[in-house]
């Protein structure tokens, strides 16, 4: 045998593995760490929605379902997109029910991008975003935000990384890790590039259901957009359903049909009890929602204005439920700051630099915890300050 | 009675959290000044909207502070003018007495008991509750187990379970 043959495909040897890991294995061997860095509710899953599966599996309901997802859950997905995002989709031709929004997102990239296609990554990113694009066979074209934007892209710096291979745009909003919500008129500002240079959207709107001040705005609504439009959502965040990996994908019937083959063949469909706690999420979970939006949002405002107090500047988060603050007031990198918390307080939070360069000198904290847990938080966190002010 | 959005608000976070949560931290969630915040408080509690700051305590796991819970079905014949309400007043007053609740159905009147005994219990309502002239008849159930209180879960095994860092 050659022992200098590679058996692993150069894209993937190529990607760097998520920098989440390490601190994930630092963290995971300690006791009593309070744990800011989790990109998921601590709520549980709605009592009525963990009993429709529940249900469904007593029923038997345990075979496949279309390709595409039962039909009654893309009729009840797309009257929840028409009444709450105002854009109309055919539950037919338009819907797909994903395994997540994570695979969602792999299977729009790979039904659009051929081999060097350009996609334009907004940073700081969630951290899937760019490798996603290289396994799809595209190039990753990163565009940093500032702080003092308010993490938010301007249209110009769109416009100066647009080549004529460029085919996509990847927009979150609100966004992991930043909590930045574009508005509407944002957002249009973004559109007119789209259309000036023929490019296709992925928005990313699996936040959409925890956007805390001003209206939401669906990148899909706006005038002109929703033909350009990949929209991505899913359950984990807005209904706490992470672990049953449910997504879904609108986009118009010529990408979502292509998105189909790549899913019939790769995924055949999404899990079927899954499914059916999903169309209960849809019929009766908006009062739960409402009250985990709420709890968020005191929440944040206590959080946030906490760092602030603290030093720790950081603009207010408008969704999401993350907090970015600076952490330049103590010298550390981002990567230092957190593994030193993490070992003298014990609270974890995630290096900003795990979200693409201009996430450097922040960190994310996610304050999707009790409000016990913050309060305690917040008070280790200024002790840790005391320490490791620069002089 | 009409409240403002703030005071619901404030009203909330009191429900949802510890009665021992800092007013500044009130304050902070509900985006008010510490001053605005007890101004608030101190008109809720004015208006007896915010009636008292409750601690929802497990007796049961004090030793020697078990205590017996008894919801005592009252059927009792109303007067003429003042309805049930005289009746319910000459119960509640009775220090035994945790709640009374005018029912509809069955019986009239819901009447929750707590005392140190089963006997003290009973006491109570064949010397004092059954003796009142417009109780008619009175059916007592013994609390076994508390499972749920005021909307809190007693036992509740529900650590987060969420690994500590993710995406």
């Amino acid at each position: 045998m050659n022992a200098t043959k590679s058996y692993l495909s150069k894209t993937v040897e190529e990607l760097k593995p998520s920098g989440i890991r390490r601190f994930f294995d630092l963290a995971a061997g300690m006791e009593g760490v309070i744990s800011l860095g989790v990109g998921e509710p601590d709520f549980i899953t709605p009592w009525s929605v963990r009993e429709a599966a529940i249900l469904s599996l007593e029923q038997g309901y345990t075979s496949y379902t279309a390709n595409a997802g039962l039909m009654e859950l893309r009729d009840e997905i797309a009257g929840y997109m028409q009444k709450g995002f105002g854009v109309s989709y055919s539950p037919r031709s338009e819907i797909i029910v994903t395994v997540g929004a994570s695979q969602a997102l792999d299977i729009a990239l790979r039904a659009i991008l051929d081999p060097g296609d350009e996609v334009i990554v907004v940073e700081p990113s969630f951290v899937s975003y760019v490798p996603l694009v290289a396994l799809a066979g595209g190039v990753p074209v990163q565009v940093q935000t500032l702080k003092e934007n308010g993490f938010k892209i301007l249209p110009e710096q769109l416009e100066k990384v647009i080549t004529d291979r460029t085919k996509a745009i990847i927009l979150c909003s609100p966004n992991n890790p930043t909590g930045t919500m574009l508005s509407g008129s944002e957002l249009e500002a973004i559109a007119q590039i789209a259309e000036k240079y023929d490019l296709l959207v992925l928005s990313d709107e699996i936040y959409a259901e925890l956007a805390y001040d001003g209206e939401y705005t669906s990148f899909a609504a706006i005038s002109e957009m929703k033909k350009r439009t990949i929209l991505i959502s899913g359950f984990s965040k807005g209904f706490a359903m992470t672990g049953w990996r449910l997504g879904f994908v609108c986009a118009p019937e010529t990408i979502s049909q292509a998105m189909l083959k790549i899913h019939q063949y790769a995924m055949m469909c999404a899990p079927t009890m899954a499914q059916f706690a999903a169309l209960e999420a849809l019929k009766t979970g908006r009062s739960d929602v409402e009250d985990m939006k709420k709890s968020y949002k005191r929440r944040r405002n206590y959080f946030v204005q906490s760092l602030n107090e603290l030093g720790l500047t950081c603009h207010v988060p408008g969704g999401a439920f993350y907090a970015f603050p600076s952490i330049e007031s103590t010298g550390l990198s981002s990567e230092e700051f957190a593994e030193k918390l993490l070992l003298e307080e014990k609270v974890a939070v995630v290096p900003g630099n795990i979200f693409g360069e201009s996430g450097e000198g922040h960190v994310r904290c996610s304050y999707a915890t009790s409000m016990e847990l913050l309060q305690e938080a917040i008070k280790r966190i200024g002790l840790f300050l005391k320490r490791n002010q620069k002089a | 009675m009409k409240l403002t959005e703030k005071q619901i608000e404030v009203l909330e976070i009191l429900e949802n959290n510890s009665a021992r949560i800092p007013v500044e931290d009130i304050a902070k969630m509900a985006e008010l000044s510490k001053e605005e915040t007890e101004t608030i408080l101190d008109k809720l509690e004015e208006m007896k909207v915010l009636v008292r700051y409750n601690s929802v305590i497990n007796w049961s796991k004090v030793d020697g502070h078990e205590g017996v819970t008894a919801m005592i079905d009252v059927k009792v014949a109303p007067k003429r003018g003042v309805g049930f309400d005289e009746v319910a007043q000459r119960i509640y007053r009775f220090k035994e007495v945790r709640s009374v609740y005018l029912m509809s159905g069955a019986y009239d009147l819901s009447v929750i008991i707590e005392g140190r005994s089963m006997n003290e219990v009973a006491r109570f309502v064949s010397e004092k509750l059954s003796t009142l002239d417009s109780v008619l008849s009175t059916t007592t159930h013994f609390i076994l187990k508390k499972y749920k209180h005021d909307g809190t879960i007693f036992e509740q095994n529900e650590d987060d379970k969420r690994i500590v860092v993710s995406p």
